[in-house]
C-alpha cells in the first residue's frame, strides 16, 4: 500500500512509460485468484440484474436505436448544442468554461480554489476527472494552497486511500473484496476494523461526514448535460453526490463535451438505459437535475456554479470513422461481458478507461503510440457491441484502430513482411499449395505423437500452452481430387 | 441447385476430414457439390490484424473464384469465415463501389453449413446416430453476426443417441480470436480454461461446434491438459459414413 509518488505514477501511466504492456499486466492479474473471484461475483450479479431489467422493457431494442440516433444527431450538431448549453447555464447565473485540454481544467479549478481560499474539495465520482488525473495534479501543481481533495464515492474513496486507480467505470474497486477493503480502512482508522460491510460503511460515513461539512468547493462529473435547458443530470446510488453538489458554496461540474443530449425528454431514454445496463437497476437511487446556482427563493444549493466543458481530444473524432466512440454513456456493461476484461480486470489496461470501450477510446484520446496494445486486447467476439445500450460497434472500432496502426507503420516490420507474404500466397493458388507442401516437410521434426508441441516465436505463443495439430498428410483438395465417397 | 464448397484454408490443410464430412452430408441430401480449386483463404488473419490492404487482396481473389452467377450458393463449414465474406467484405470495400457491389452480390449466397441445411434445404433431421453427451459451442461470429444459434442445436437434438446438454456461460468466447491466441496467449488460454471448466461441470464427453477454429483452440488446450473429451464439427456428427471411414 505504501507507494512512492513516482511508482504510483508509473503504474497509472504504464502505457506511456512503455515499460510494460497489456500482456505483462494481464499476467499479474491472471495470477491473482482473489481478483478472479471478485470479478466473477460482480459480473454475475450485474449481468443477471441487467437481463432481468431489460426483459421488463417491451421496447428495449427500440430504445437502443433511439439512443444511437440521438447521439448521432448530437454529434452532427455538437457546436450548436454546446452553445445552447452554455447560454442556458449562463442565463441561470452559472459560469461556463470551455477547456481544450486537461491542463485547462486543472488551471481553472486551481485558480478558482486560490481565489476562494479553499482548503478542502469534496468530489463525487467522475471518470472525466480521473482521465486528467485532476486530484493528483491539483495537489501537486497547486501545492502551495495545501488543498485536500477527497473522493466521497465509497469505492473511489477507498481507491484513493489505497493509492489505486479505479478498475471499472461503474464499480471502481470491483477488484477488491471486503477483506482487502478492511485492510485499507483499518490503516486510516489506526485500528483494526472487521471485514464487515456494515461496519466499514459506518466508519466511512463518519469520516466523510466531516469532509462534507468542511468542503469549500464540490466537484462532480455529469452523466448527461441537456443543451436545451442547461441542466446537468447526475445519477448515483450514494447520497454523496447530493452533498458534494449542494453543501459547499461553490459547485464545479467537469463534463466531457460528448455527454450532451439535445432535449430534456432525451433523458427518458438515457437515464433508463444507463441504470438498467450499468447496475441492473430500474433507476439508480438518486437522479439529480442541477440547473445553475441556488436561486433567490431556493433553500439549498451552491452560491456559485461552474460548468467546465472538457474537450481533451474528443472533438477531433467528430465526423471521422471513430465518432461512434463518443456515443458512450459509461454504463460499464461492455466491461462486464468482455471475456478479456473478465479474466484480467481493469488494471491490465493501464488506462483510466478499461474493457472494450477503454481499448477504443484510450488510443483515440491519447494516441496510438501511447496505447498500442489495447486494440489487440480483444478476441473481437462482439459481446461488447451486443450489450452496448447505445449500439456502438466496439469490435469494428477495434479493427479500424488495428488498421490505423498498420497505416501508421506501428505494426512492425515482421508483421508487414508476414502479411505481404500471406497476400501473395492466397492470391496465387499454386504458391499457396507449394507453401503447404513445404510446411508438411518442415513440420516433420516438430511433430510428436501426432501433435506439434513446440514452435519458434512468435508462434510459440500458441504452443507454450496448447497442442497444435500438424498439417494433414493430404489436404482437402487432394482428397477431393482422389474422390470422396 | 449448384452449390460451391468454400473450404477455409485451415480445414483444407489441417482438418480436411471436416470438409469430407460436409461433402457426404450435402450429397446425402441430393445436393450437387462443386469445389472450385482456385480457392485459398478468405483473408481473415490479415483482416483481424489490421492489414486491410492485404485482406482486400485475398477478398478479390475469393470474389474471382466464387463470384458471378455460377453458383446458387456457397457453403462453408465455418461461421467465422462465412462472416468474413458476408459481413466483412462489404466493410472492407465500403469505399470501393465496384468491389462493394461484387461483395454484396455474393454475401447473401455464402451460407454457413448448418444455416444452409436448416434454412436453405429446410432439413434438420439427417438420420444420424451418435452415442454421447454433448455440449454445443457456438462461434462468436456465428452467434452474433450471422445469428445462427438455434439451427445447429435443433439439428443435434435430432441425432439419435446424442444428448445435448447446456453449459455455464455458453455465450463466452473460447479465446481463439485468430492472431489474438498468439499475441495474447495467457489471456487466450485463461478464456479456454474457463470454457473447459464449464465443460467439465456439464458432464459432457463431446464438444460440437460449427467453427473449426474454435475447435482447434479448445482441442489444443484439452489435449495439452490431458482431457479425453471428443471434439467434433457438426458435419462429422452428421456424416452418414461416420465410424466406417477415418
Ligand atoms: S461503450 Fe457502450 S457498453 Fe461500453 S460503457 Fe459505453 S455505453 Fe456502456
Amino acid at each position: 500500500m505504501e507507494k512512492t509518488g513516482t511508482e504510483e505514477r508509473a503504474r497509472r501511466e504504464g502505457l506511456a512509460s512503455g515499460v510494460e504492456g497489456f500482456n505483462g499486466r494481464a499476467r499479474r492479474a491472471l495470477a491473482d485468484p482473489e481478483l478472479h473471484d471478485s470479478i466473477a461475483l460482480f459480473t454475475r450479479k450485474t449481468l443477471k440484474g441487467r437481463a432481468a431489467r431489460l426483459a421488463e422493457l417491451p421496447d428495449a431494442p427500440e430504445l437502443r436505436e433511439r439512443a444511437y440516433h440521438i447521439k448521432q444527431e448530437t454529434m452532427a450538431n455538437l457546436d450548436r448544442y454546446l452553445g445552447q448549453m452554455a447560454d442556458a447555464v449562463e442565463a441561470r447565473g452559472g459560469n461556463v468554461f470551455f477547456a481544450e485540454t486537461g491542463e485547462d481544467v486543472v488551471r481553472y479549478v486551481g485558480e478558482l480554489a486560490r481565489e476562494k481560499g479553499a482548503k478542502v474539495i469534496t468530489k463525487s465520482k467522475s471518470m472525466a476527472t480521473e482521465e486528467i488525473e485532476l486530484n493528483r495534479r491539483l495537489e501537486e501543481e497547486y501545492g502551495e494552497l495545501g488543498l485536500e481533495v477527497v473522493e466521497t464515492d465509497l469505492g473511489e474513496w477507498i481507491a484513493q486511500l489505497a493509492g489505486d486507480a479505479p478498475s471499472h467505470i461503474v464499480a471502481p474497486i470491483m477488484h477488491m473484496n471486503r477483506h482487502q477493503i478492511a485492510r485499507v480502512l483499518s490503516g486510516v482508522a489506526g485500528e483494526p476494523l472487521p471485514p464487515d460491510v456494515k461496519a466499514l460503511a459506518g466508519f466511512a460515513r463518519r469520516r466523510l461526514r466531516e469532509k462534507f461539512l468542511a468542503a469549500d468547493i464540490g466537484i462532480s462529473g455529469a452523466n448527461f448535460g441537456v443543451a436545451q435547458t442547461g441542466t446537468v443530470c447526475l445519477v448515483t446510488n450514494e447520497g454523496n453526490g447530493r452533498l458534494v453538489t449542494s453543501v459547499p458554496p461553490v459547485h464545479v461540474v467537469v463534463m466531457g463535451i460528448e455527454k450532451l443530449v439535445p432535449r430534456f425528454e432525451d433523458l427518458e431514454v438515457f437515464v433508463q438505459l444507463l441504470a438498467r445496463n450499468g447496475t441492473g437497476q430500474k433507476l439508480t437511487v438518486y437522479t439529480s437535475f442541477i440547473t445553475g446556482p441556488r436561486g433567490a427563493d431556493e433553500l439549498d444549493g451552491p452560491e456559485e456554479f461552474h460548468l467546465i466543458l472538457m474537450d481533451n481530444g474528443r472533438s477531433k473524432l467528430l465526423g471521422t470513422e471513430f465518432e461512434e466512440a463518443l456515443y458512450c454513456i459509461r454504463c460499464g456493461s461492455c466491461l462486464n461481458v468482455c471475456p478479456v476484461y473478465r479474466q484480467t480486470g481493469g488494471h491490465a489496461y493501464g488506462s483510466t478507461y478499461s474493457g472494450p470501450i477503454g481499448a477504443v477510446i484510450t488510443p483515440l484520446l491519447k494516441g496510438d503510440r501511447e496505447a498500442k496494445d489495447l486494440p489487440h486486447a480483444s478476441s473481437l467476439c462482439g459481446a461488447c457491441w451486443e450489450t452496448c445500450p447505445v449500439g456502438i460497434p466496439l469490435h469494428d472500432l477495434l479493427l479500424k484502430l488495428r488498421n490505423r496502426q498498420v497505416d501508421e507503420g506501428l505494426a512492425g516490420k515482421a508483421q508487414e513482411i508476414a502479411f505481404k507474404g500471406f497476400e501473395e500466397a492466397v492470391e496465387r493458388p499454386a504458391l499457396y499449395r507449394a507453401g503447404a507442401r513445404l510446411g508438411r516437410v518442415a513440420q516433420r521434426p516438430l511433430v510428436r505423437d501426432g501433435s506439434v508441441r513446440r514452435l519458434p516465436p512468435p508462434l510459440s505463443g500458441w504452443t507454450d500452452f496448447r497442442d497444435l495439430p500438424p498439417l494433414a498428410e493430404r489436404s482437402f483438395r487432394e482428397l477431393w481430387r482422389e474422390g470422396i465417397d | 441447385m449448384r452449390v460451391a464448397l468454400f473450404i477455409p484454408c485451415y480445414v483444407d490443410l489441417v482438418s480436411p476430414e471436416v470438409g469430407v464430412s460436409v461433402v457426404r452430408v450435402l450429397r446425402s441430401q441430393g445436393v450437387e457439390v462443386f469445389y472450385p480449386e482456385g480457392q485459398t483463404c478468405c483473408g481473415q488473419p490479415a483482416f483481424n490484424s489490421g492489414f486491410f490492404e492485404e485482406a482486400r487482396g485475398a477478398a478479390r481473389h475469393f470474389l474471382d473464384v466464387f463470384g458471378g452467377e455460377r453458383f446458387d450458393y456457397v457453403v462453408c463449414p465455418s461461421g467465422s469465415c462465412t462472416t468474413m465474406v458476408s459481413h466483412y467484405y462489404p466493410f472492407l470495400f465500403r469505399e470501393l463501389p465496384e468491389e462493394l457491389e461484387r461483395a454484396e452480390g455474393i454475401g447473401g449466397r455464402v451460407r454457413e453449413f448448418s444455416d444452409f441445411l436448416a434454412n436453405v434445404l429446410g432439413t434438420e433431421e439427417f438420420g444420424a446416430r451418435f452415442e454421447g453427451r454433448a455440449v454445443f459451442h457456438c462461434g462468436c461470429h456465428q452467434r452474433r453476426e450471422l445469428g445462427v444459434l438455434e439451427e445447429p442445436q435443433r439439428i443435434l437434438r435430432n441425432v439419435e443417441g446424442l444428448e445435448l446438454v447446456g453449459w455455464e456461460n455458453e455465450e463466452l468466447c473460447c479465446g481463439f480470436g485468430g492472431t489474438f491466441s498468439v499475441k495474447m496467449p495467457e489471456v487466450s488460454v485463461a478464456m479456454a480454461d474457463e470454457k473447459i471448466r464449464a465443460l467439465e461441470k456439464s458432464g459432457a464427453d463431446t464438444l460440437v461446434s460449427c467453427d473449426p477454429s474454435c475447435l482447434l483452440h479448445l482441442k489444443g488446450r484439452l489435449d495439452r491438459t490431458g482431457h479425453g473429451t471428443r471434439v467434433l464439427h457438426l458435419a462429422q456428427v452428421l456424416d452418414p459414413r461416420r465410424g466406417r471411414v477415418g
